[in-house]
């Protein structure tokens, strides 16, 4: 009863409010806010500097510098690529396209665990697509450019999937008039289609970026975990977590979540500028 | 007798070309993504089935009826089964809660439903670690009374409920959101009750969404690995899950064996696949029929 009191703004003949809002509430609490406040409350058994060395510790920021540079880097990969695919699923018709539309979310399907040990094994020196760079100089398993490739995997699906919609609902007659009007094909692209496009752009890259900043099943086989050199961050936190060090790891958790909570913020703002855009 | 008028000369201009790329473009596109489609999704997902039958059927056969990768069958199963109906109460609870009434801090609630999805798994696994582990806030307690929840079964399972905490929620709350309360008014106002309103009308309204709601939970569920590695004990036979169990193969070099046990995996995600493919249209579809009836209405 209490909640249909206080927090209920307009009464309904609909019953269930308080128990499902109770239940959900209580749920919510129990899997993910009590646990959750336990990072935040276990750091306090560090003093101010302390955390502050373990989390600035130089093994720390390498792991930071490619975690962030790699993530980075797989999101601008996955918007511009997923812009592309995103328009030719839409805009033209050929041979095997609901296949592909169907298998871009293979990413979201396959277990991490599987998709890192196959990059691995195409991209280390004798795989299928590892001896054609190697002899390039390009050696991508076991270095960072792996990091890479395994988050440009997992990111794959999201851009497209953020994309594909608006376009799907874009109006003709904007091309048409742009059309009319004399631009040509590229401008109407560049001054129509993509400004349209945009705040689902972004979001499908913010997206991609904060899947890639906390993955760890593809990238560990692929990574060859090298300090200094190949080590991600949530790596780091079941390093220090095997060594017994609870404070150490909770500390680098908490540096992650306080930038996974920035991340979100900024996709749902993301988020609603896209459904003002659309107009919905 | 009618003359129709001729309207060829009053139509605008046949433009063609005007509102579509050129075809040399078109072409180009076209193979810059496949080509791209085909280097990360479609080699990869060949591959493991290469991968795992490089060896012979014996090999694979004897990989996947080994004794400890049939109870790491069993322990993912265990996992998926009691995460996934949880949560699947809990998004019906949510989405009820959210779509049909209009109260005081919803949009946080909406977020704070988002949360597990932007945490690390990683980061998913430490916090029951602090919560139950030895030397977590219920640690003493716990192995007072000789209760085993970090590296044994209870910690895998809270593993994955975490990460596959949002996937039916967020499914429901967006088509009911738009679907309105006037149906389940009008069957209240008619004289059913709480539940046959749920049963009769909400229910057949949101079914597909759910269904896809849940083949998208069970999918995470099966194949969780980074929470679930945090949590477990790596004990063979006992506390590893599927992919777990495709870790330790691989780092004993048993490529086969390792690659037999995933392309188990990657058979449940083509299924997935299959099944979020036929599911999403008619999801698709409930979500476009409850916004006609909006505009309508």
């Amino acid at each position: 009863m209490i909640f249909s009191k206080t927090l209920l703004r307009q009464r309904s003949v609909l019953p269930g409010f308080d128990l499902a809002l109770g239940l959900t509430l209580f749920y919510l609490c129990l899997i993910v806010l009590i646990p959750l406040s336990a990072a935040f409350l276990r750091t306090t058994s560090l003093t101010w500097p302390e955390f502050v060395d373990v989390v600035t510790s130089e093994r720390v920021v390498a792991s930071y510098k490619l975690t962030f540079g790699a993530s980075l880097l797989a999101a601008i990969v996955n918007a511009v690529f997923g812009l592309l695919v995103a328009w030719v699923l839409v805009r033209y018709d050929f041979f095997g396209r609901r296949f592909i539309d169907a298998l871009v979310d293979l990413p979201f399907a396959l277990p991490t665990a599987v998709a890192g040990i196959t990059l691995t094994g195409l991209y280390s020196g004798n795989g299928w697509i590892g001896q054609y760079l190697e002899p390039l100089g390009l050696k991508v398993a076991f270095t960072p450019i792996g990091v890479f490739v395994a988050m440009t995997f997992i990111g794959l699906p999201f851009v497209v999937r953020t994309v594909q919609p608006i376009l799907e609902d874009m109006a003709s007659e904007l091309e048409e008039a742009a059309a009319t009007l004399g631009a040509s094909r590229l401008q109407t692209f560049a001054k129509v289609i993509l400004p349209i496009l945009t705040p689902a752009l972004l979001t499908g890259f913010a997206l991609a970026f904060a899947r890639a900043l906390g993955e760890y099943g593809s990238i560990i086989f692929i990574a060859g975990n090298m300090p200094m050199v190949s080590e991600i961050t949530p790596l780091l936190i079941i390093t220090k977590l095997e060594q017994y060090d609870y404070a150490g790891a909770t500390a680098i958790a908490v540096v992650m979540l306080m930038m996974s909570f920035v991340l979100l913020l900024a996709i749902n703002g993301l988020q609603a500028w896209t459904r003002k855009r659309q107009g919905k | 007798m009618k003359v129709c008028p001729d309207m060829s000369s009053i139509a605008p201009p046949n433009l063609p070309g005007a509102t579509k790329e050129p075809i040399w473009v078109r072409y180009l596109l076209i193979s810059v993504a496949l080509f791209f489609l085909a280097l990360f999704l479609f080699v990869p997902l060949v591959s493991v089935f290469f991968e795992a039958f490089k060896k012979g059927a014996d090999v694979y056969l004897a990989a996947i009826t080994e004794a400890d990768a049939l109870s790491a069958v069993v322990l993912t199963l265990i996992a998926a089964v009691i995460a996934v109906p949880l949560n699947l109460v809990f998004g019906v609870s949510a989405a009820w809660a959210i779509a049909k009434f209009d109260f005081r801090g919803k949009s946080v609630l909406l977020t704070l439903i988002d949360l597990p999805f932007s945490v690390s798994p990683v980061i998913a696994g430490l916090i029951y670690v602090l919560v139950f582990g030895l030397q977590g806030w219920f640690g003493e307690w716990l192995s007072a009374h000789d209760v085993k929840v970090i590296f044994a079964v209870p910690g895998i399972v809270l593993a994955t409920i975490f990460v596959t905490f949002p996937f039916v929620a967020r499914e429901l709350i967006p088509l009911m959101q738009a679907q309105g309360q006037e149906q389940e008014e009008a069957a209240r106002v008619l004289g059913a009750s709480g539940f046959q309103t749920f049963m009769k009308v909400t229910l057949p309204n949101v079914k597909w969404a759910l269904l896809y709601g849940v083949i998208l939970c069970n999918a995470r569920a099966m194949g969780e690995f980074g929470a679930v590695s945090v949590v477990s004990g790596h004990v063979r036979g006992q506390t590893n899950t599927l992919p777990l169990h495709i870790e330790i193969l691989y780092n004993e070099y048993q490529m086969a064996a390792a690659f037999a046990v995933a392309s188990l995996l990657a058979s449940l995600a083509l299924v997935t696949l299959v099944l979020k493919y036929i599911v999403e249209r008619r999801v698709q579809r409930e979500l476009a029929q409850a916004k006609d009836a909006g505009v309508a209405a």
